[in-house]
């Protein structure tokens, strides 16, 4: 990912639209890696909704779901307006690069803003599971089990979306510096499919923690 | 056809571009970030040789000699974390990987060069925090770090080597990513799949492996962490969890991870077998897709290392029919070696040596693997000494000898340098005598019922023990022989030609050693891996190295 679109004479690419498929390659490769990092996190999810059902049922009950929509629902928006830095970038317009990653990156931070608003709360409340958990169901340890899930799901969710918003915002500071050009785009459009990747996760997340065994 | 040896003019070789330490840290060249690697897991080789050999130590009294029970627990998981993590796991793919993967596709560098030299820093920095661990008290869980003993009944630093193990994950993932993209995208012109030499097929399966099961290790580990950060429950049945969901998803990553541990060795025999016998391996096609399917159908086995673990015994049927399934592949490989030796002239040097070695200690370690894929004999066997020679037959008598044996067989490459043959041969038969003493006494143990992991043993099993320990001992100089020679010959070897084997791969096709860039031109493939006829038409008559004398 050097900066424009020449080669280096150390680059091991034949031509730059060789090394930006290589690019692109690269990070499919690096999202199925991660899409089993999370699959054993869904899988252990999975399995203990099943064997502790009532519990891990209590638990989802008291998970915040109008917070949990409107972060859903900000995601997707933020996945869209980034598309939409995406196609500006195909065409090489910087100055529509900035405002839509920038547009992107709010949305990114107001989604973790409410997720900080959540777990305020969640903790107020002795969600956290520990000597002192709030929840005194017939199956404590399960909503327990469910609460533990919960946080480090969404902590390395939220991990993600860091990441994510960082290189969103690097992309813009290249942008601002008029990087891109019709001809060579190939950063975008990877962390476009990283930032899709992360709000494909969320998809997934939501209904496991916030609907499953609600009603 | 091959770069120019004229020690008196200063080459652009690799090694002495910029000599600066700077420039070393900073390296994007995939040749010196593989020599940084040597240099680690030499260092980590070591470490875990160490905890070794207090073990064999201890256990030459039935009471034990020198350490107490905690500290044996402690030091059997020093040498299990660091020799599987830290050296067995990344040993051949980022070492002689690394160095060759470009060279064999005949590419300037990896697809991803600074993700390499990332991958070299997560590595060093993992195994720091592990050492860090080991050091500040070590932990006793083996290096399976199973639960509740991981969790609710440790008295070890488990936290900082977990952690250590979790970050080396993602190093691996870097080097998978590298290799399967650039074996992809970056071979030459001509090079079509089947042109690939079969160490490419093996480090692309070993990639796919390092890709895809290293995540779900990733993620168990952190669910570990969690738990021990925050007492919460994932896995501790005190807490709800449940610890048999630990080992199904620690061995769904860990039983395609000892194929990680011997697909790349396997790899680094086809090329030694078919240089040492001047023929082509036999069955190529064969043996490439043997090396993909042991990646696939590895992916499918982990349950048998839980047969006694409670699990449900249609479950135990199943992964013990997919056990031995997975011997299939493994046997093609031996057999097709076997085949490319029949009626070649062999040519015994040490590389070929340690190949040699390699195929009769993996055949034993693959059929005592037979016993263990078994329902019946494993619930006799698991649990003893048994399963402690199986796996180092694979891992120590497979893989370890693999990897002196391309350290042999590419050193001139690496280095420009020839190692001394005749002490290469000494190294090679000491380490297979050593290893065997070592080694073949512990399947005697175990089928009498010698359990593992215990710091004492009953009085009648003393003598099996003190011939081990002895092969220990024998190892130990063993190993410590190549790093002597080796270093010697860096500064008193003879100049290497640029193809002292008269082997057919890309990487003899350039200078020793190779130039930054690889090749003075991007080389073109008109021929299949192992076509020593055409060699032999391009370098003159058999019996002369090509590019240069062979001292």
């Amino acid at each position: 990912m050097s900066d424009g679109s020449a080669l280096d004479h150390h680059s091991p690419y034949e031509t730059p639209l060789h090394r930006d498929e290589t690019a692109v390659a690269g990070m499919w490769l690096f999202l199925a890696s991660e899409a089993l990092l999370f699959g054993g996190l869904f899988l252990v999810c999975l399995i203990y909704s099943h064997t502790r059902a009532g519990g891990w049922a209590e638990g989802v009950r008291h998970t915040n779901l109008s917070i949990g929509a409107a972060n859903t629902l900000i995601l997707i928006t933020s996945s869209a307006v980034y598309t939409m830095a995406v196609e500006a970038g195909k065409r090489g317009d910087n100055r529509r690069v900035v405002r839509a990653g920038l547009g992107a990156a709010v949305l990114g931070l107001t989604f973790l803003a409410l997720k900080g608003v959540e777990w305020g709360q969640e903790f107020r409340e002795n969600l956290f599971p520990g000597p002192h958990f709030a929840l005194h169901g017939p199956d404590t340890g399960g909503a327990q089990l469910f609460y533990s899930f919960y946080f480090l799901a969404t902590f390395l969710h939220g991990m993600h979306m860091v990441v994510g918003i960082g290189l969103i915002l690097w992309i813009c500071r290249k942008a601002r510096h008029r990087a891109f050009s019709a001809a060579w785009n190939t950063p975008v459009d990877i962390v476009g499919l990283y930032w899709s990747f992360v709000d494909l996760v969320w998809m997934l997340l939501f209904p496991l923690l916030y609907l499953i065994g609600r009603a | 056809m091959s770069g120019t040896l004229d020690p008196s003019a200063p080459q652009r070789s690799y090694l002495w571009q910029d000599g600066t330490l700077r420039s070393w840290l900073l390296t994007r060249d995939h040749k010196r970030i593989a020599l940084l690697y040597l240099g680690s897991i030499t260092a980590f080789f070591a470490l875990g040789s160490v905890g070794a050999a207090l073990v064999r130590l201890q256990l030459l009294e039935p009471t034990g000699t020198i350490l107490s029970d905690a500290t044996y627990n402690r030091m059997f998981t020093m040498h299990g974390v660091v020799m599987v993590w830290l050296f067995l796991v990344p040993s051949i793919p980022v070492t002689l990987g690394n160095f060759l993967v470009p060279l064999m596709l005949g590419a300037r560098d990896l697809a991803f060069p600074r993700l390499n030299l990332l991958s070299w820093y997560l590595f060093v920095a993992s195994g720091l925090l592990v050492v860090y661990g080991l050091f500040r008290g070590g932990l006793e869980t083996g290096w399976t770090f199973y639960t509740p003993l991981s969790s609710e009944y440790t008295e070890g630093r488990v936290l900082p080597v977990v952690l250590g193990v979790f970050l080396n994950g993602f190093s691996s993932i870097a080097t998978g990513v590298n290799f399967i993209v650039s074996i992809h995208q970056l071979r030459a012109p001509g090079m079509g799949w089947y042109r690939l030499p079969l160490m490419l097929w093996a480090l692309y399966a070993t990639s796919v492996i390092f890709v895809l099961a290293t995540p779900v290790l990733g993620i168990t580990l952190l669910l570990l962490a969690f738990e021990h950060l925050f007492r919460v429950g994932v896995f501790d049945p005190s807490l709800g969890g449940d610890p048999l969901l630990f080992q199904q998803l620690f061995w769904f990553y860990s039983h395609p991870a000892v194929y990680i541990m011997i697909l790349p060795g396997m790899g680094v025999v086809s090329e030694i077998v078919s240089t040492f016998c001047h023929k082509p391996v036999f069955g190529y096609r064969f043996v490439a897709w043997s090396s993909v399917s042991i990646a696939a159908i590895g992916f499918v086995v982990w349950g048998h290392h839980m047969f006694v673990a409670g699990t449900s015994l249609y479950s135990a049927i199943v992964f013990s029919m997919f056990s031995f399934f997975v011997s299939v592949p493994s046997a093609i490989k031996v057999f097709n070696w076997l085949g490319t030796m029949h009626g070649g002239s062999i040519r015994l040097d040490a590389p070929m040596l340690y190949a040699m070695g390699f195929i009769g200690l993996f055949t034993v370690g693959g059929l005592t693997g037979l016993f263990l894929a078994s329902l019946a004999a494993d619930v006799h066997l698991t649990q003893t000494y048994f399963v402690v020679a199986h796996f180092h037959y694979i891992m120590v008598g497979g893989m370890v000898s693999a990897y002196f044996g391309g350290l042999h067989y590419w050193w001139p490459k690496i280095t420009g340098r020839m190692y001394p043959e005749t002490w290469g041969r000494l190294a090679a038969g000491l380490i297979f005598f050593g290893f065997n003493l070592t080694f073949l006494p512990q399947f005697i143990l175990g089928f009498e019922g010698m359990p593992r992991r215990y710091a004492t043993y009953p009085a009648q099993f003393q003598v099996l023990n003190v011939l081990s320990s002895a092969g220990a001992g024998i190892l130990a100089v063993a190993y410590a022989l190549p790093l002597v020679y080796f270093t010697w010959s860096l500064f008193r070897g003879a100049r290497a030609p640029d193809n002292p084997w008269r082997a057919t791969g890309l990487e003899w096709r350039t200078a020793s050693p190779p130039p930054v860039e690889n090749f003075a031109e991007t080389p073109v493939v008109t021929t299949y891996a192992y076509d020593y006829a055409e060699l032999d038409g391009r370098a003159g008559p058999p019996g002369t190295a090509v590019g240069g004398p062979h001292v």
